[in-house]
């Protein structure tokens, strides 16, 4: 296992080991693919399609697709940043997203995206669908307006918390997050300290009471674009 | 003012009075003679935030309602903060807490009033209310006097400076959270307000001065404009002071007496209630024991002045007694009065910013506190354009499932209905219609600073189209600007 696999990104040389992704494999080197629907600890989904690379020209996704010896990677180049941009863009619209009062606003990894892709404003037409809020349970709630469907809070509750409190159901545009109760997240057995509880990239699952505690200015993203952490090194 | 019946009579209408927080119109009524026999100020744009807070988590309220504003959102913030404070039972603030909510208060009645008096009103009290619209706007004042064009600016930003250092943003901030604040004053941002803070107490100064003068030297043509008797309403402290963030309900009549004092707002809906009428979505509010006829009241600065026993800060307080000398020592009811009234406030806003700043409190770490759950709350202060009511029920859910609003310029709707009918009685019966006689409707309304004042000045760019019809619907003058 410590034979290295060499491949570039951008013209980069990094040097990954076998069975690492791409999107493991560029962290390690300090090189930030975007991603939304990737959490580390969790089994990589593949979903959300922002990691989107070209792999010799090829689009995978860099969350699941193994490295390989003399993979030619583009990652951050005009033509993969826009397909990028597009896909955070259909999120945008496709939720009801306001930014402007959500208390995830400044840590959510969403709008923090859309800042270091530079959409300004989406240029396809809302969908304003109508969608539910759960406050049932005591201290967590879901809002599904703001829900991206990326899966993290069921992978985390099935994988890591071994519950299995949350689950996809519908197709397309009917698809959303569902819960192991006839219709309540009060009547699951979700607790506030599962890691469900706080794997949402977004606003959609949130403890409650908690608001707006950290000041604007201290939170996650109001200072360095999402990613520099990883390009710092310090991820 | 209704005409008995409105058949046969020329409608003039003044539409949009703005573009903001309530697109407004102007109807006047008149009749073979060019007599004004019914004016009605109408809001027409419907807001909703009633209805789509429903729903929504409570300690999400006092961020979304500021949305209703760009002008004054503090008041919103803290109105609902103050509610959802009692929701989580923690009304009784640690002092950090409060003392960083009332400097975040005062900042925004620093902007607030510096924003109205010098981009918006300063036009007409410098170039007359009918000089041309060419130079009467904020673009003409910084060409004739720019001085004080800059002080309104400089002004502006130090209030908004405060606001950001105290709600994290100028506009739109997140500072007051239920039962408390999410941050304190660091050294370092208090001697950044400090720097300037001299300043702002001389351009202060002036700014009294200036509107005194003003009114002082016009009186006799300011006193009986869009001027009328009313009850007063504020928010007053347990020792007679004016107290813009907290306090008891009191009433005044016309002539000084109280109606009700010291009243706990919670119970404000015993003492106060809204009638709805089908020309309007805002509604107009009375006393419940005058009655819709008799109980209206005005709200704002003038109404401040009017119940306050006294100011508690030295300035501001000479002021109000140069003030309460030139009106006889009685209630004063004169609408272009809300000016100078309203740098009162203003200087005492930064004097009470001076004394907050010298405050160590502000550097304490004790921020929130919480106690016993509550559903149903009212949180209500004193917005820069008057009394503000936040009223809320809260259920075991976090959720919120009524939401009652009453903002300032609601308050003030029957006074500028009345200081309209006034002026287009006094000054449009039996004239030809020109912009600057229109124009005179305009500065009644912008006495009392309503939302809906926002756009109406500035650039001289604002939208009016006023429409003269005759009895059978013909048109036979039209005048527009700005559209």
């Amino acid at each position: 296992m410590s034979a290295t696999i060499e491949f570039v990104i951008d013209g980069k040389e990094i040097q990954g080991q076998p069975g690492q992704t791409i999107l493991e494999a560029a962290q390690q080197a300090g090189v930030y693919i975007p991603r939304l629907c990737y959490m580390k600890g969790l089994v990589p989904h593949g979903s959300c399609r922002v990691c989107t690379v070209l792999v010799n020209g090829r689009p995978q996704s860099a969350c699941t697709q193994p490295v390989a010896p003399g993979m030619v990677v583009e990652n951050n180049t005009e033509k993969v940043t826009a397909l990028r941009r597009n896909i955070v863009e259909m999120l945008f619209v496709e939720g009801n997203h306001f930014c402007m009062f959500c208390e995830k606003s400044g840590n959510c990894e969403l709008q923090a995206l859309a800042y270091r892709l530079g959409i300004a404003a989406p240029k396809y037409p809302y969908l304003f669908p109508t969608r539910d809020i759960d406050m049932s349970h005591p201290d967590v709630f879901i809002d599904r307006n703001r829900c991206i469907l990326c899966g993290r809070c069921v992978r985390a509750s099935r994988d890591v918390d071994g519950k299995h409190v949350f689950d996809f159901v519908g197709r397309g545009p009917h698809k959303r997050v569902a819960v192991n109760a006839e219709v309540r997240l009060a009547d699951t057995n979700l607790d506030v300290r599962d890691k469900a509880a706080e794997a949402c990239p977004v606003g959609a699952i949130m403890k409650k009471r908690v608001g707006y505690a950290v000041p604007i200015g201290q939170r996650l993203y109001d200072h360095k674009p999402i990613g520099s952490e990883i390009e710092n090194g310090k991820k | 003012m209704v005409a008995s019946k409105t058949n046969g009579l020329k409608r003039v209408v003044i539409e949009p009075v703005t573009r903001v927080e309530g697109h407004g119109k102007v109807t006047i009524l008149l009749d073979d003679k060019n007599q004004v026999q019914q004016t009605r100020l109408h809001i027409v744009e419907f807001r909703g935030f009633e209805r789509f807070i429903l729903g929504r988590p409570f300690w999400e309220v006092p961020v979304l309602v500021q949305r209703l504003c760009g002008i004054c959102p503090v008041s919103h913030h803290l109105a609902a903060a103050k509610a959802m404070d009692r929701i989580v039972g923690g009304e009784k603030l640690t002092p950090t807490a409060e003392k960083m909510r009332r400097l975040m208060h005062y900042g925004q009645f620093f902007q607030s009033h510096a924003l109205h008096f010098f981009h918006l009103v300063s036009p007409d009290l410098l170039f007359g209310f009918d000089a041309d619209p060419a130079i009467r706007n904020v673009i003409g004042v910084a060409a004739k006097y720019p001085d004080l064009a800059v002080q309104g600016v400089m002004m502006r930003k130090y209030g908004q400076e405060v606001i950001q250092r105290t709600a994290g943003k100028k506009i739109h901030g997140t500072g007051a959270i239920p039962g408390g604040i999410n941050k304190n004053l660091s050294i370092a941002e208090r001697d950044e307000l400090l720097k300037d803070l001299e300043q702002m107490i001389t351009w202060s100064r002036a700014a009294v001065k200036l509107a005194k003068d003003y009114t002082l030297q016009h009186l006799e043509k300011l006193a009986p404009f869009g001027s009328f008797d009313s009850n007063h309403l504020s928010l007053i402290r347990q020792d007679g002071a004016m107290d813009l963030y907290h306090g008891g309900l009191r009433a005044i009549t016309a002539e000084g007496q109280k109606i009700f004092d010291h009243v706990d707002y919670q119970q404000y809906s015993e003492y106060i209630a809204e009638e709805v009428r089908s020309w309007s979505y805002m509604k107009f509010p009375f006393i419940r024991t005058l009655g819709p006829e008799k109980g209206w009241y005005r709200v704002g600065p003038l109404a401040r002045i009017n119940t306050a026993d006294f100011i508690d800060t030295p300035e501001a307080d000479a002021a109000l007694k140069e003030f309460r000398a030139a009106t006889g020592n009685k209630t004063c009811n004169i609408s272009m009065a809300y000016h100078w009234t309203r740098m009162i406030e203003l200087l005492h806003a930064i004097e009470k910013i001076k004394e907050l700043l010298h405050d160590k409190d502000l550097q304490g770490k004790d921020l929130v506190v919480r106690g016993q759950r509550r559903e149903e709350t009212v949180g209500l202060l004193e917005a820069p354009r008057g009394t503000l009511f936040h009223h809320y029920k809260v259920n075991k859910d976090d959720q919120v499932v009524m939401a009652n609003l009453i903002v300032s310029t609601t308050n003030n709707n029957e006074p500028m209905n009345r200081a309209v009918q006034k002026v287009a009685r006094d000054h449009l019966s039996g004239q030809k219609l020109t912009e600057g006689l229109l124009n005179h409707i305009e500065v009644a309304i912008r006495a009392y600073d309503p939302c809906l004042s926002c756009a109406t000045h500035a650039l001289g760019q604002m939208p009016l189209v006023v429409e003269l019809v005759d009895p059978e619907g013909n048109l036979i003058d039209r005048r527009a600007k700005g559209m």
